[in-house]
């Protein structure tokens, strides 16, 4: 984990109110993980004052991927984020070029399907901006050829986001919209249909991630959630972004996240 | 160099209890050798599990907490906390707290035994437990939990005070003379904030303290309120974000500084107001 002040390499609104920015941050792209995190100073001053995490969206290689040869340089990370407030607001105005701190790469990460025995599968479950860590997951799960289904859902059409960057991976692709504008209208979590042997990953709204976790358990399936806290500083010190589980013990999401297993939550705050 | 009991300091920045963990946490970010003196996350007796969630909200330019002490208990820090920071080289000091005067007592009398703990910081003023008051409110029980303690220990003693007080200068002589080599001030100011869609409060805890940027001029009076009506050492806190922030304290009456929020937003804050300090120090 280091605190870099990063470039920003592009800066570009992918759909009305969601920016997608590329930073020049190779020491955080060499060591991040999906499901991770960095902390980003929006403000050089001190209003907003704390940092905002924003999950590694992709890593990003150096130079066009034509050129790429074996192992690509990696170059710096993606941040995808939705402006809801007064840092995300700023973070959508900055411009190429301009510098950013951000702190990372923070939090455990997801872990890879493991199944024995059987030919090992991963679901992915992605509620609006949920989305954001699990391309970064898709791309690892494609590269140890892990077959893949990828369940979005969005508030409408034009809120789908990443669906090209799935199927570019060779993943399946099941949408659901609220207003029913594309794919199965209702919740995403309906469209699930579970399996033995596979893995669920899913990342939204705490409602869904307790319906998704209620399925998996059910159905005795593995499933990693990554949730979401107010938390200060991000790597364990604040102890703020406390998550209860089972035990009745507190964990960090900072630390001990944002990934946990579905089946060690206890949902009730 | 900066005398605070018997602990000599290299240089009048420390770290604020709470907001460094048990340092463990910063390495690799700031080079922990560099700090005046560490002061741990607040310790209990025996396990707390804090406070429900959520415990964090932003306000302006500050932020409400209300963790509520959640820490693994004093055997845990001895055994698991200790042996790090011992290695760092810097003054350990270790912030303690109880619901009463035998708990810091007993508290006082374990870490007595620790050749590594240098100083006992008594956080009498943690706004988020559940207390009827805080005992920095009442100098009575100040006097008490300071004086009972101070025949526990030989080791550095350290009030730490709330400002969610009429005089806070009363509070600070009170535990002067029962002993404190010390008082550092302020701890954070009881506060609220409420979320208009759910017209809920936005803390877990419904109340919690504030700290940050916002503090700084209530702290600053208060660090310079009580300066010149004791004679014994003041730490001052509450808002420093900068080296300037830090040098307004001192001259405010301060003899060191803790740094508190602000290694949230920048972890190696503290090593870049040393620096700072030390230059002010030198053109003075
Ligand atoms: C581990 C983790 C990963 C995340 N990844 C992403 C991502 O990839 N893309 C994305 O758009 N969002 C992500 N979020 C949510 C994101 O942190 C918030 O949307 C953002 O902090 C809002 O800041 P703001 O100033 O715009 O909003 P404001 O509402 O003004 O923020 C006020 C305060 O509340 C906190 N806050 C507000 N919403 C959230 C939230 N949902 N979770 C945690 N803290 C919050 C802010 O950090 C800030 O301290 C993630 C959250 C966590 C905990
Ligand atoms: C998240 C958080 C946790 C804290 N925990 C403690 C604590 O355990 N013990 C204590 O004495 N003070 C605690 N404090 C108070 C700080 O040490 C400090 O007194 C206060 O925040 C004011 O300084 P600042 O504005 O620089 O942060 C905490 C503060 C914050 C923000």
């Amino acid at each position: 984990m280091k605190d870099i002040k990063a470039r920003i390499l592009s800066n570009k609104e992918i759909a009305p109110g969601y920016f997608k920015m590329a930073l020049d941050a190779p020491y955080i792209a060499k060591t991040a993980k999906p499901g991770q995190f960095v902390q980003v100073r929006c403000s050089d001053g001190f209003d907003p004052l704390l940092r905002r995490p924003l999950s590694i969206h992709r890593l990003k290689a150096q130079g066009s991927p034509r050129l790429r040869s074996g192992q690509a340089r990696l170059k710096g990370i993606e941040i995808l984020y939705e402006v809801v407030g007064k840092g995300t607001k700023i973070l959508s105005e900055k411009k190429d070029g301009n510098l950013v701190d951000i702190l990372g790469p923070l939090g455990n990460g997801f872990t890879l399907p493991t199944a024995l025995n059987l030919e090992p599968s991963a679901i992915l479950v992605a509620g609006g901006i949920g989305v954001a860590p699990l391309v970064f997951l898709a791309e690892e799960l494609a590269k140890k050829k892990i077959d893949t289904v990828v369940f979005i859902g969005a508030r409408t059409k034009k809120f789908i986001l990443c669906a090209k960057d799935f199927k570019k991976l060779g993943a399946g692709l099941q949408i659901a919209t609220d207003d029913g504008s594309r794919g199965y209208k209702g919740f995403v979590s309906r469209l699930l249909k579970l399996r033995a042997g596979t893995k669920v990953y899913a990342c939204g709204p705490r409602p869904m991630l307790e319906c998704i976790a209620g399925m998996c358990i059910k159905e005795n399936v593995e499933c990693e959630v990554s949730l979401e806290e107010k938390m200060a500083c991000g790597m364990g010190a604040c102890l703020g972004c406390a998550v209860k589980v089972a035990g009745n013990e507190y964990k960090l999401a900072c630390k001990d996240g944002p990934v946990f297993s579905a089946n060690k939550i206890i949902w009730l705050r | 160099m900066v005398k605070i009991g018997k602990i000599n300091l290299k240089n009048p920045v420390m770290v604020a209890s709470g907001t460094f963990g048990y340092a463990e946490e910063f390495e690799g970010l700031i080079d922990l050798k560099k700090l005046g003196a560490i002061v741990t996350k607040t310790i209990t007796l025996d396990p707390k599990q804090g406070n429900p969630m959520p415990r964090i909200c932003e306000t302006a330019s500050g932020m409400l907490n209300a963790i509520g002490l959640q820490n693994k208990g004093v055997d845990n820090f001895i055994e698991e906390k200790l042996p790090y920071l011992s290695k760092i080289g810097v003054p350990v000091i270790v912030s303690v707290s109880g619901d009463c005067a035998d708990e810091f007592c007993e508290l006082a009398k374990r870490l007595d035994r620790e050749k590594h703990v240098d100083g006992i910081e008594l956080n009498l003023s943690c706004p988020n437990i559940k207390a009827r008051g805080l005992i920095a409110q009442d100098k009575e029980a100040t006097y008490e939990t300071v004086k009972s303690v101070r025949e526990k220990t030989g080791k550095t003693l350290i009030a730490k005070l709330s400002p969610n007080v009429t005089d806070i200068v009363e509070i600070a002589e009170a535990a002067c003379e029962a002993g404190a080599d010390s008082v550092s001030l302020i701890n954070t100011l009881i506060g609220m904030a409420i979320d208009v869609e759910t017209g809920k409060p936005k803390l877990g805890n419904i109340t919690g303290g504030l700290s940050g940027p916002c503090i700084k001029p209530i702290a600053l009076r208060m660090v310079w309120e009580v300066a010149k009506n004791i004679d014994k050492p003041v730490i001052g806190m509450g808002g420093i974000m900068t080296a300037q922030d830090a040098v307004e304290f001192l001259i405010a009456g301060a003899k060191a500084v803790q740094i508190g929020t602000a290694s949230f937003i920048d972890p190696g804050i503290s090593g870049k107001i040393i620096k700072g300090v030390e230059k002010w120090t030198k053109t003075k």
